[in-house]
């Protein structure tokens, strides 16, 4: 039995394998590049099941990172994984891009915190601790204000790990904010594994979690601006009316 | 079911804009299955097509839209020969839906990808009624596209002329839209403009003498000056006739360009193709003209002139039988090609 895993959620492509009944991992490759996901992943995959010799139908279980990130990013990557797994008919786990990322952080001593810029200064984000590898979301997975954030962290007061690439323009904000218990992780650390998502589905399947439906959908954590502006026509509509 | 050995069957894929649709043909002109989500309802609020949000919508869709398609034809993905899906043109972000879907498929099962242009699609949609007969013109208008291709065989594509600006039918979304019609705007126009009278003096496009190239931006405009001036000074205007005068002015150019394509090219068979295909006065104009020069016309059902699997199916047939084949790098392509 074995899972395969595959990330598109930022400029990170990556995938691995995992052997459910070793508790092994196989193989795992990423690239951090402004290529195009939807040329290379496909190919990416095929390339890397022969390197390991497996055939596609050795893979038994799937994980797929269900996002925050880029939009279309997160698209391929679910429609690639939930495509496979239904005609396959084999399972599949799905698992936040921002907690495959702080998996970087589990030996960290605080909060770890992983971010990806979501533009005109918000972060894709939220906070974890980790005790003894048990992972607890102390501060939910949201989109928001870069400032609001900051404060929010520094009223905990203890020391907080950042992690993520787009984490280097907001540095100076971050050490202002924080001061000493700002930390922040090497460039391995700054990459989502995607042997982290292996394992993280890994939990989920021993644990019997039910897997992902055919009408799985990724969690983008924000609306359209179509939508969202939408909604605020017809709040001011409703209040005025 | 089990098919024949001397049978093909495709799985066709479409999600180019607001339609999630799969479909099963056998041998190229039989349909099997035709299963179309439209997005419509989701997009009107908007006012149009709102790229993110169709993207969305089709990536929650696809997987059940395909099961669908394979259950109402009552065949499995193994006993299908290829795999095809529209590679372009159209959004990007909704093509990728699509495109990984089948990438995904083709990995999982072994199976060729066969990646088709979304207007040969359209033009083989007439193939699902009655197969091609070669030479052969077609018109093919929709929201996205105005063009008039020639073909001597199968998956062989001669562009004849084309649109400069707008597409016929994205100049009947923008005046839908500036009478402040609901989304979608065609069909609406084309309701109003049968009760209406051609009152309104608008331009026709005929460009240089010899082309078969359309232009409507000029068209457009005009409509949005006559607006404006009427309202500027007060005047009413009757938006029922302005609606006939509108659609008249660009059906005369559409049905001409046709005819003369036709002559041009000496062929005998006219086909009519794309959403706009929908529009009962082109229908009934291009009929009555075909009828008069002896041009025999075929126009698909109206369930088949807008987007759907099955005429992506039906071309891809053919090109799957001539061993068009891509591998898994296949990518979407919002301007994809029809002409190489």
């Amino acid at each position: 039995m074995k899972l395969l895993s595959m990330d598109t959620s930022t400029l990170v492509m990556g995938v691995a394998v995992f052997d459910l009944e070793t508790r092994k991992m196989l193989g795992e490759m990423a690239t951090n590049l402004h290529k195009n996901h939807s040329v290379r992943l496909m190919p990416t995959i095929d390339q890397f099941l022969r390197d390991l010799d497996l055939k596609i139908d050795e893979i038994t279980h799937l994980a797929v990172t269900s996002g925050p990130g880029s939009y279309t990013g997160i698209r391929i990557g679910v429609t690639t994984a939930k495509t496979i797994a239904w005609a396959r008919r084999i399972p599949l786990y799905s698992e936040s891009s921002l907690a495959v990322l702080a998996m970087n952080g589990m030996r960290f001593d605080g909060l770890v915190v992983p971010m990806f810029d979501a533009r005109r200064h918000r972060v894709y984000t939220g906070a974890f601790q980790f005790d003894r590898g048990k992972m607890d979301e102390k501060f939910p997975q949201q989109v928001i204000a870069m400032d609001r954030w900051l404060e929010q962290l520094a009223n905990s007061n203890q020391p907080v790990l950042f992690l993520g690439d787009d984490v280097i323009r907001f540095r100076e904000e971050i050490e202002t904010a924080l001061g000493e218990n700002a930390c922040f992780g090497t460039p391995a650390e700054n990459i989502p594994r995607p042997a982290s998502l292996a394992w993280l589905a890994y939990q989920k399947w021993s644990q019997h979690e039910p897997p992902e439906h055919k009408n799985f959908a990724p969690n983008y954590l924000q609306l359209t601006e179509a939508e969202s502006n939408w909604l605020k026509k017809q709040r001011k509509e409703g209040m005025n009316g | 079911m089990k098919k024949n050995s001397n049978e093909t069957l495709i799985l066709g894929i479409e999600t180019s804009c607001d339609e999630t649709s799969a479909a099963v043909v056998q041998n190229g002109t039989k349909i099997l299955s035709n299963v179309i989500s439209s997005q419509i309802d989701v997009h009107r609020k908007f006012g149009g097509v709102v790229p993110e949000v169709a993207s969305r919508r089709h990536v929650e869709r696809i997987t059940l839209i395909i099961q669908k398609a394979l259950e109402d034809a009552e065949t499995c993905l193994e006993e299908v020969d290829a795999i095809a899906v529209t590679k372009g043109p159209g959004l990007v972000g909704a093509l990728l839906i699509g495109v990984s879907a089948a990438k995904a498929l083709a990995f999982a099962t072994g199976k060729p990808l066969v990646p088709v242009h979304h207007i040969a699609g359209h033009i083989y949609a007439n193939h699902l009624v009655k197969p091609l007969t070669f030479p052969l013109v077609a018109l093919v208008v929709s929201g996205g596209h105005t063009e008039l291709i020639y073909m001597t065989r199968h998956n062989q594509f001669e562009r004849l002329g084309k649109t400069r600006d707008d597409a016929a039918g994205e100049a009947f979304d923008k005046v839908a839209r500036l009478m402040k019609l609901p989304y979608p705007g065609g069909p609406q126009i084309d309701r109003l403009a049968i009760q209406g009278e051609p009152r309104y003096q608008l331009p026709r496009a005929w460009l240089e003498t010899d082309s078969l190239d359309f232009s409507f931006s000029g068209l457009k405009s005009a409509v949005m000056n006559l607006v404006n001036k009427a309202r500027q000074r007060g005047e009413e205007i009757n938006y029922t006739d302005l609606a006939c005068s509108f659609q008249m002015a660009v059906l005369d150019v559409l049905v001409e360009k046709s005819i003369r394509a036709v002559k041009k090219t000496k062929v005998k068979h006219l086909l009519l193709a794309g959403g706009v295909s929908a529009n009962s006065s082109l229908r009934i104009r291009l009929t009555e003209r075909a009828r008069q020069e002896g041009i025999e016309l075929g126009i698909p059902p109206l369930e088949l002139c807008t987007d759907n699997a099955a005429m992506i199916a039906a071309a891809g047939t053919y090109q799957f039988l001539d061993g068009k084949h891509a591998d898994l790098s296949l990518n979407a392509d919002a301007n994809f090609s029809l002409v190489e």
